[in-house]
């Protein structure tokens, strides 16, 4: 069974069954719940559309060597600033990110950066921001959270520093 | 779910059915947003031209529709969510007032939360609208994007090896509490009041 149908079925499962309680407070309730998650549905459209579509345009003018070329060969505090902001202004899933902390590592790049690298790009990655959290999310929230995330890639470099390699 | 409602994480003064959320359509983010999107087009057309612009608009567009029935079941999950919890509840254990206990409930949610992003964020928006507060929800999204299994298990250990992301895990764990704590004490420093401020940035 491939990730993505074992993913929609968890899903649609998670749905099913919430809809299910909703549904045994009674009908008026399943009701407005249904008519609520369809609003938030259309209003949401239009904004995955010009994430998804817009996010492909802005990941098409950052090359990843770019990103690769930025996590190199600076090591100390500088080199685990750069490596915030690669992880930030990478393009791409998963996939893409983890494969350029993969090639750090290989090329010889710092492990505290790498950590970094990685954290920052959990936290910050600007395609998930656009594309899934600003929709969904109070835009005053989201902002915020990015806001107070900021030091957390240093503190994980530190810690990565002060314990060594895994 | 989109805009900050004036009372965003001031207990809940619903009756039933709740009423609808105040939703704008076009808010600052979308425009910055829009803008660079623009730009970019712009530079993909000056240096692949007409060909390329459409190149990336087609392969967008079927990544789109792709997507879209998952924003459906997470728009529901998240609305179903919002509808059964116990308002009381929640702001009681995940609200202003719930202290570390909070913190810790929300990184223990975001942590075994099922799903992509497409669950994480509709449910932290419903668990915003029902009492939790800023610092108990940043907790959880961030838990959810840094120890949460989902990504660790499809992505990270295949492509950067288990010790890696083990260990990279272990040095993540106390950032969600610690996000979590920073958030709360920024937000009662910044909004003294719940509601004195509802633009958008």
């Amino acid at each position: 069974m491939s990730a993505a149908l074992l993913i929609d079925i968890l899903l649609w499962g998670s749905v099913l069954g919430v809809g299910l309680i909703a549904f045994r407070r009674g009908p008026p309730v399943f009701k407005a719940s249904l008519r609520e998650g369809a609003m938030d549905f259309i209003n949401i459209v239009p904004r995955i559309a010009l994430g998804v579509i817009g996010s492909g345009y802005i990941a098409a003018i950052i090359p990843q060597e770019v990103i690769t070329g930025w996590l190199g060969p600076d090591s100390g505090w500088l080199g685990v600033a750069t490596a915030v902001v690669a992880g930030a202004a990478t393009p791409g899933g998963p996939v893409v990110g983890f494969s350029i902390g993969t090639v750090a590592l290989k090329s010889g790049g710092g492990v505290p950066q790498v950590v970094a690298y990685v954290v920052a790009w959990a936290l910050f990655a600007f395609q998930r921001v656009i594309l899934w959290e600003i929709p969904f999310m109070p835009a005053r929230f989201v902002w915020f959270r990015c806001a107070v995330s900021v030091p957390f890639p240093f503190v994980a470099a530190a810690v990565a520093m002060v314990i060594g390699k895994p | 779910m989109s805009e900050p409602s004036p009372n965003t994480p001031a207990p809940a003064e619903d009756s039933e059915p709740r009423p609808g959320r105040v939703r704008k359509p076009i808010g600052w983010s979308t425009i910055i947003i829009a803008v660079l999107v623009a730009v970019s087009a712009g530079l993909v057309w000056r240096r692949d031209g007409t060909d390329g612009v459409l190149d990336i608009l087609t392969h967008d567009l079927s990544l789109f529709s792709g997507i879209l029935p998952r924003v459906l079941a997470g728009c529901l999950l998240g609305a179903f969510i919002s509808e059964i919890l116990p308002h009381e509840k929640v702001s009681r254990s995940l609200g202003p007032k719930s202290g570390l206990m909070g913190l810790l409930i929300g990184t223990a949610f975001g942590a075994i939360l099922p799903g992509g992003p497409f669950t994480a964020y509709p449910v932290a928006s419903a668990l915003l609208a029902v009492g939790a507060d800023f610092g108990a929800t940043i907790a959880m999204v961030v838990s959810w994007t840094l120890i949460g299994y989902g990504r660790a298990v499809a992505w990270e250990i295949p492509i950067m090896g288990t010790d890696f992301t083990l260990w990279r895990i272990v040095i993540s764990l106390p950032l969600p509490v610690l996000a979590g704590a920073l958030g709360r004490f920024v937000y009662v420093r910044m909004y003294p009041k719940p509601a004195i401020k509802d633009d958008e940035t």
